[in-house]
């Protein structure tokens, strides 16, 4: 069953040579995923399919990227939105490397702080938070102290 | 690397107790000038009599020289200018800097701005260190100890940013026990009391403000304000009921004081003030030694 599956999503989202597949993309957090990467500004060839099915999600969405390769650093910007994204690295058409994401322990000026009286709210401050929990995310404002959690996350 | 007090857990437990010991010689010898030749801002974005007459006074006691505006309206940022070039324009002016803002974590903000120590006198609904400080000066002047102590909170526990601070800063001496007296809408936060029951201490919730206060060594009052409540007939219900009068007093511990971070409303009968139990004008005065203890020590004055 599960080969079937991944047969049929090949056949909808193509496959690329070189590059890395990003699997898991809650549908609703794809766009979002799109912009944190800075995949809206990058000349690299992009694919993108979304409200596929999935049992664990509902609906997914999968992004594939020609010829980029991404740093840690960089993708586990994605944790907060898509907790259990997976990568696949392909080198000529093969995977060969598997990455999960990880919430890293500081958030730097992705995500608002959901206090309206938060000094990052009324003047031009980047956004720090202490990860203080992860499942379900917590995030401790290094200015007001204030915890935003999940629901309350919105991207700057 | 300059030292700042933004926060109160920016403070170790050995930095309480050295605010302490310091707090303790200004009391005996007040009038001391370490801050000779020294510049400190005062800068009060939002007007508070009470908090910035206490530092000046304090920094007056050091001889220090005190620049900087009382209120919002005679500041330059009535035009607009940003708290970022405000602090950095003046923290190379001054050599410290004390400054109370209405938005929360712009003390933090301006400590990362500023090239001199930031001491924060109150940022919104944050924090107001000093004040914690002062209050365990308070405390241990009148108990003689911070650890093994009974207190009592009494009053808005859901915004009160000084009960929130004080229960931090307990918290880090010996089996303390919390009682928390609110309406069931003020209670204390939960984030408050998991970090007492991570730390295995003890706390109790009641609703009622009764003769259990028979227990307290501490009795710390908050005023119960009127804009918390979306429904006034909440209000009406029980803005009577967390007040402290005389009498409650009778079957009371010789040794407890009553405590409150001032201005008073009516949530402790003036009737109180005659009562030896009543501390709460010493515990203002206890500010101006506390904030010269914290000036000197961030300045590395002694």
């Amino acid at each position: 069953m599960a080969n079937d599956q991944k047969k049929k999503l090949k056949l909808k989202v193509s496959a690329i040579k070189e590059g890395t597949v990003i699997d898991h993309i809650p549908a609703k957090s794809l766009f979002k995923v799109i912009t944190i990467l800075g995949l809206d500004k990058i000349e690299n060839q992009i694919t993108f399919g979304t409200n596929l099915e999935s049992g664990k999600l509902g609906a997914k969405a999968i992004i594939k990227v020609s010829n980029k390769f991404f740093e840690n650093d960089e993708i586990n910007k994605i944790a907060l939105i898509a907790p259990h994204a997976k990568l696949n690295i392909i080198r000529d058409y093969v995977v060969v490397e598997k990455k999960v994401v990880e919430i890293p322990k500081t958030i730097l000026g992705i995500v608002k702080c959901f206090n309206p009286k938060c000094i990052t709210n009324n003047e031009y401050v980047n956004t720090c938070f202490k990860v203080v929990n992860s499942e379900p995310i917590e995030l401790k404002c290094r200015y007001c102290e204030k915890i935003t959690i999940e629901n309350q996350i919105r991207m700057v | 690397m300059k030292k700042d007090l933004i926060s109160i857990t920016d403070f170790s437990k050995e930095e309480y107790l050295k605010i302490m010991e310091l707090a303790k010689e200004f009391e005996e010898n007040p009038n001391q000038d370490l801050l000779k030749g020294k510049v400190v801002a005062s800068l009060f974005f939002e007007p508070s009599t009470r908090t910035r007459l206490s530092f000046e006074t304090a920094i007056s006691r050091l001889g220090g020289r005190i620049v900087g505006f009382a209120d919002p309206d005679s500041s330059s940022a009535t035009k607009g200018e940003t708290l970022h070039d405000t602090i950095k324009m003046v923290s190379n002016y001054a050599d410290i800097i004390v400054m109370r803002h209405p938005l929360e974590g712009a003390a933090r903000y301006a400590a990362e701005v500023s090239d001199v120590p930031v001491i924060n006198a109150g940022d919104g609904a944050n924090q107001h260190p000093t004040q914690t400080l002062l209050d365990l000066y308070s405390i241990l002047k009148t108990q003689g100890r911070l650890d093994n102590l009974n207190i009592f909170m009494v009053g808005d526990l859901k915004y009160g940013r000084t009960v929130h601070s004080l229960l931090q800063a307990m918290s880090e001496f010996e089996n303390p026990i919390f009682n928390f007296i609110a309406p069931s809408i003020l209670q204390m936060p939960k984030a408050y009391k998991l970090h007492l029951e991570q730390k295995g201490m003890k706390y109790f919730e009641h609703e009622l403000f009764t003769d259990i206060i028979s227990e307290a060594d501490i009795i710390y009052m908050t005023r119960v304000q009127k804009e918390r409540f979306s429904d006034p007939i909440e209000y009406e219900k029980v803005k009577d009921v967390y007040i402290l009068k005389n009498e409650m007093l009778e079957n009371t511990k010789p040794n407890v004081r009553i405590l409150h971070p001032l201005p008073r409303v009516n949530e402790i009968s003036t009737d109180v003030d005659a009562n030896d139990k009543a501390y709460y004008f010493t515990q203002a005065l206890n500010g101006i030694y506390t904030r010269q203890a914290i000036i000197s020590h961030i300045m590395n004055l002694k």
